[in-house]
């Protein structure tokens, strides 16, 4: 459960005030699908990056899972991504020195998993992403689809209750594109919160829910 | 993060930019093998003055004519008074304080050696019979002054000498003369080789009372003594400083040192000379220290989408921080490591290069070096680490 009250996000460029989030209030349930469609500049990454954690908002108030999450500390918010949100960007953000199989265990290792457990859980990871040949291959050695496969095994191993896509077909072409987002609908299914941003019209509109934004104010929110 | 995940990532991290890592750890290991080879040769050089001063006898005092204290002028000077002689007669009044084991008086001169058309110049030592056992010198052939002949022109050559002159090997027994008298060999020095810069082998030892009269001279250089034991050499250097003082109407006009004052001089100087290279050995530390911090710091640039990423998923500004943190430690730990194998091979070179020279690294300096290395390499990491940590996730997301 995610519960937006009036959140307002300000950037100051020079001696500009840019507004990217203009008293923003929305609630998205458990389980949801929603896409977040709009221009650039509308406010739609900054919302995922505040709904993520990742950016504190100027004002208002940001409750998850029934917790207020808007003053918490820099250590406190870490804690809080590692356990609910699992992140799904455009680049992939893979770590180029690590095997695939590494990469997907990141998460394990800074939550403390112990070696043992890690290795069963990435394992099972592998197999479920189709990845089993490729444990060993470092980002540069796979596919663009595999790439993102093995970002999106690293963003749900902990078995986050959101996860958050920022365009996670823009580097990829339509074929593979469509195979990434069927694979992160079956997590929906699963029972996952998924929120995607994306400019892309045909992908937004495979979501359940659909808001556009512009200027930093979302202007329709449609089922 | 653990911190075994946390050494092993970083460790990883280190092995993958293998150039950069290479790089900066030769760097580290220069600085440390700087201070481990220069401190070998240091305190080789302070071993081998000390070994070399140690080697000239046991528990010796050495008196010398003339005050060599600095505290004013000479007290006689102004009314045209010269020091008076360091006299044999002196010498015998020392030799029966209780303190004294043995004594030797000393005349040094030049003189030209003949024998069978060979002419060379050589040094002469004059004394007696006692110069052999406190001076830890030995005879290879013959005697030197047996009983019953202290005034006999008898000649002891060095074993260089000994070859020079009598190529054949029989010296004992045969004539030689020195300057403008003749001397009957009685015997051969053993080889001994160099000691503070005397060669003993290419000397030649006559009678104390042969040398004055062919050095034209009633003052002797020296009077070595051996104390009876080392408690009694500050006694006897107390014991002689009275008696040659009361023999000389009241004046102190002999200098008495101590071997062991020496050795102390000596080991102070060359303790001093080896701490102050290790501390120019230090400085490159320091620059490899700057070195890493340098290195790092490009790595939190090169490595900020990373560390974006990193936040991301959930790591904590403290996890960032002993990421970088352990990954400097990684390559000072291996520059310490190497530096501290190259430092004791170069060591190890020179001890085969001039094995006289006792080079080895002193403790305390392969000690002092690897935790140098370290701390710079820590200090040096902070501010990096620090920056990686305080990067806004967002911002360190699009490389910014």
């Amino acid at each position: 459960m995610i519960r937006l009250s009036a959140i307002t996000r300000v950037f100051r460029m020079g001696d500009q005030e840019v507004r990217a989030l203009n008293s923003i209030s929305i609630d998205i349930a458990s389980g949801e699908y929603v896409s977040i469609m709009g221009p650039s500049g509308s406010g739609k990454s900054t919302l995922l990056n505040v709904i993520g954690l990742l950016d504190q908002p100027d004002s208002g108030r940001y409750e998850l899972d029934g917790r207020d999450v808007t003053g918490l500390s820099e250590t406190e918010r870490a804690r809080v991504r590692r356990e609910k949100i699992g992140f799904v960007f455009q680049s992939f953000h893979l770590v180029p020195r690590l095997t695939a199989a590494e990469n997907i265990a990141l998460p394990l290792m800074l939550e403390g998993v112990a070696p043992t457990e890690r290795k069963a859980r990435v394992d099972a990871a592998l197999d479920a992403f189709d990845l089993g040949d490729r444990a060993r291959h470092r980002p540069a050695e796979l596919s663009g689809g595999q790439r993102q496969r093995v970002a999106i095994a690293r963003a749900t191993i902990l078995r986050p209750t959101a996860l958050l896509a920022d365009e996670p077909t823009g580097n990829l072409d339509h074929r593979i594109g469509a195979e990434v987002m069927e694979l992160l609908e079956g997590l929906h299914h699963a029972g996952t919160t998924l929120i995607v941003v994306t400019h892309d019209r045909e992908l937004g509109a495979r979501a359940h829910r659909h808001i556009a934004m512009r200027d930093g104010e979302i202007v329709a929110d449609e089922k | 993060m653990n911190l075994r995940d946390t050494l092993t990532l970083s460790l990883q991290t280190v092995v993958s930019y293998r150039t950069r890592s290479l790089l900066i750890v030769l760097a580290m290991a220069l600085g440390v093998a700087a201070v481990v080879v220069l401190t070998a040769l240091g305190d080789g050089a302070r071993r081998y003055v000390v070994g070399q001063f140690s080697s000239l006898g046991t528990n010796l005092v050495f008196v010398l004519p003339g005050r060599a204290e600095t505290s004013g002028g000479f007290p006689g000077a102004a009314l045209g008074q010269t020091p008076r002689d360091l006299t044999l007669e002196d010498a015998r009044f020392v030799g029966h304080l209780p303190q004294v084991r043995r004594l030797a008086p000393l005349n040094v001169g030049v003189a030209e050696l003949t024998s069978g058309g060979r002419l060379r110049e050589v040094t002469v030592l004059g004394s007696t019979a006692e110069l052999l056992p406190i001076r830890h010198m030995k005879l290879s052939q013959g005697s030197f002054l047996a009983h019953g002949s202290e005034r006999s022109a008898q000649i002891v050559l060095g074993s260089t000498l000994a070859r020079e002159f009598f190529p054949d090997g029989e010296a004992v027994g045969r004539r030689i003369r020195l300057g403008d008298s003749r001397f009957l060999v009685s015997g051969v020095l053993a080889p001994q080789g160099e000691a503070m810069g005397f060669n003993s082998d290419e000397i030649a030892l006559i009678p104390i009372d042969y040398a004055q009269e062919l050095f034209n001279t009633q003052s002797l250089f020296r009077i070595l003594i051996e104390a009876r034991s080392r408690t009694d050499i500050e006694p006897a250097r107390d014991a002689i400083r009275h008696l040659l003082k009361r023999r000389h109407d009241g004046e102190e006009d002999v200098t008495v040192i101590t071997q062991d004052a020496i050795l102390a001089t000596f080991d102070r100087i060359l303790r001093a000379l080896t701490l102050g290279v290790a501390g120019i050995a230090a400085i490159s530390l320091a620059v490899a220290g700057i070195l890493v911090m340098n290195v790092m710091l490009v790595a939190v640039a090169q490595r900020t989408p990373e560390i974006g990423l990193l936040k991301a998923l959930g790591a904590p500004a403290a996890d960032i921080r002993r990421l970088f943190f352990a990954e400097a430690l990684w390559l000072s730990l291996a520059g310490a490591a190497i530096g501290y194998a190259l430092g004791n091979a170069g060591a190890w070179m020179i001890r085969l290069a001039y094995p006289q020279l006792p080079a080895w690294p002193p403790d305390w300096a392969s000690v002092a070096g690897v935790a140098t290395a370290l701390l710079t390499g820590i200090v040096a990491s902070l501010l990096p680490a620090a920056r990686a940590a305080r990067l806004d996730p967002v911002l360190a997301l699009s490389g910014k």
